[in-house]
Parts: C-alpha cells; sequence; structure tokens
C-alpha cells in the first residue's frame, strides 16, 4: 500500500505528458527492452507482489526450512535467535529500544486502520488513468471504423459508376439512332418532292396539249361547218322533230 | 543452465566458490551486479499492481540492521552485564 504512494511520485512529475505516455513511463522502469526489439505490448504487471510474512520475511524462506523443519521451524529458528541475541546482549536493551517499540506501534497500528483506504484511494487513480488511455484507444479505434466504412462505400459507389456509363453510352445511342431517322426522313421528303414536281410538270403538259387540240378541232369543226349545210341540218332536225312528236302522239 | 548464468539463489552450496570465480569483479560488473538485484527487487515487491507495506518495510528493516551493524561498537558501551 505504501509502494502505491511512492509509485504515484513517478507520475505525478510526468502529469505534462499525455496519459498513453504516462503510462509507457510506468511500465519502461522496467528493464525489459534491454535485450532486444520488443515490437509488441508490454506484458501488464503483476497483480500482487511476493508473499511477505508479517511485513518482514519473504514466503520463500519458510518453503526452504518446510521440509527439513515443518511448519513451525522458521519460528523456533527466529526465537532462538532472538534468546541468544539478547542472552550475549549482541542486540542490547537501551532507549533506542523503547523508541523502536513505541514508532511501531505506531506505524502498524496506522497501517491497520488506514491501509485499506489509501489503497482503494490509490487503486481509483490507477483506475481513472487506465480509463483515459482505454478511452483514447476506444475513440482512435471507433474513428478507424468509421473511416472504414466510408471508404468501402465510396469503394461501392465507384462500382455503380459502370452503371452510369452504360445509361450514358444507350442515351448516345439513342441520339445517334434517332438523328439518322430524322436525316432519312428528310432525304426522302426531298426525292418524294422531286418526283412529285417532275409528275405535275407531266400532267400539265398533257392537259395542255389536250386542251390545245380540243380547242383546234373545235375551231376547224365550227370553221367546216357552211351556210348550206346549217340550212340543210335545220330542216333535217324539225322533220325529226315532228316524226317524234308523232310517234310520241300516237304511243299516249 | 550453465554454471555462470546461474542466479545465486539456484548456485548450490558445494558449488559456490565455482560460481565466484565465474563472477565479474570489476566495478562495472559489481555495478551490473547491483543493478540487476535491485531490479529484481523492485520488480518482485514495489513495481505491481497492488503491494502492500512488504515492498518498503523490508528495505527499512534492511536499513535498521545495517545501521545497528555500524555503530556496533558504539552500542557495545551501553551494555547491562559485564560477562556473558
Amino acid at each position: 500500500m505504501l509502494s502505491r504512494l511512492i509509485l504515484r511520485a513517478a507520475p505525478a512529475a510526468l502529469r505534462s505528458l499525455p496519459p498513453p505516455v504516462t503510462v509507457g513511463v510506468l511500465h519502461a522502469t522496467r528493464p525489459l527492452h534491454t535485450t532486444q526489439r520488443c515490437l509488441g505490448p508490454l506484458p501488464p504487471l503483476p497483480e500482487k507482489g511476493g508473499e511477505v510474512r508479517y511485513g518482514l520475511i519473504p514466503e520463500e524462506f519458510f518453503q526452504f526450512l518446510y521440509p527439513k523443519t515443518g511448519v513451525t521451524g522458521p519460528y523456533m529458528l527466529g526465537t532462538g535467535l532472538l534468546l541468544y541475541f539478547l542472552s550475549k546482549e549482541i542486540y542490547v536493551i537501551n532507549h533506542e529500544t523503547v523508541a523502536a517499540v513505541c514508532i511501531l506501534s505506531v506505524i502498524i497500528y496506522g497501517v491497520k486502520k488506514y491501509g485499506s483506504n489509501v489503497a482503494a484511494f490509490a487503486d481509483k487513480l490507477n483506475e481513472e488513468k487506465v480509463a483515459k488511455a482505454l478511452a483514447v484507444k476506444n475513440e482512435a479505434i471507433k474513428d478507424l471504423e468509421t473511416a472504414i466504412e466510408q471508404e468501402k462505400k465510396e469503394q461501392w459507389r465507384a462500382e455503380g459508376c459502370s452503371f452510369l456509363f452504360d445509361a450514358k453510352r444507350n442515351n448516345v445511342a439513342m441520339l445517334l439512332e434517332s438523328s439518322y431517322r430524322e436525316r432519312l426522313l428528310m432525304v426522302y421528303n426531298e426525292v418524294k418532292k422531286r418526283l412529285d414536281y417532275q409528275v405535275a410538270l407531266q400532267n400539265l403538259k398533257r392537259q395542255k396539249e389536250q386542251d390545245h387540240m380540243i380547242q383546234w378541232v373545235e375551231k376547224n369543226v365550227v370553221q367546216s361547218i357552211t351556210p348550206q349545210q346549217q340550212k340543210e341540218s335545220i330542216a333535217k332536225c324539225i322533220l325529226d322533230l315532228k316524226a317524234l312528236s308523232k310517234s310520241a302522239q300516237a304511243a299516249v | 543452465g550453465p554454471l555462470s548464468e546461474r542466479r545465486l539463489m539456484d548456485v548450490r552450496l558445494g558449488e559456490l566458490p565455482a560460481w565466484l570465480a565465474t563472477c565479474n569483479f570489476s566495478p562495472q560488473g559489481l555495478l551490473g551486479g547491483v543493478r540487476k538485484a535491485w531490479s529484481s527487487y523492485y520488480d518482485k515487491y514495489i513495481n505491481v499492481k497492488r503491494g502492500g507495506p512488504a515492498g518498503i518495510s523490508m528495505l527499512l528493516a534492511g536499513y535498521c540492521l545495517l545501521s545497528y551493524g555500524w555503530n556496533y561498537q558504539h552500542i557495545k558501551c551501553h551494555r547491562w552485564r559485564k560477562y556473558h
């Protein structure tokens, strides 16, 4: 728990840097990059430190003595050593002993009472730091994902260009076709007009000739009728009329 | 593994002189040894996510013992008995 407070000092000095760098510096104090280039992320810190009994003696000592002396071996060793030091006065009891006892009791009382609170506070600070870094990472991932989606959409749009070009090609073909047909019609009309003109011309010529011929024939016939012939024809007509009227009277 | 690369805790008692012979006792070697020892202690007890009082309490206890040892000649004068 106190170690966590010591760890606070390192990042506090580096608070000016953005969060990922401070987290990286916190990890960089371990000499893991000295051997070879490490391209991946560092392994996470271990959860708990090595086991220590009574805050002073590592657990490995007890395990080391367990096969030969069992569970009480280290305690017997400790008691024996303590009594030996006291009896031979290798450890001398003086005013410093009293001071040490008082200080130790105060420290132990403080640790036992407020240890968990301080630990929770330090854990919360750590948690916030990690959450901030994680938020940055998630933000970056989300941005990249939206960028990927937009890119895919652009690719899909580019695929659709082929349809666009097909439609345009169809339009152009239709325009060409329609203009071709228009010109064909124009040609047909012009040719027909010319041919009609020729036909009308010929008809007119024939009619004129006919009229002229009829007039000429009439003129000649009228001229050829002499007054003698005129009298004879009138007398004949009167005779015919009389004969007809007689036959008509007879019929009635 | 080979003798020179093993840590002190893994060396058996009979091999201790041989292991000491392979040690590098130049200043750089000693400094390297000190640095390795400190870093192994630091990584095991202090640089963890949920440490406890054990990390520095052991350092303080070691400091207390060392200073007692350095001042032993002066403390010997304050003994209670003359003969042990």
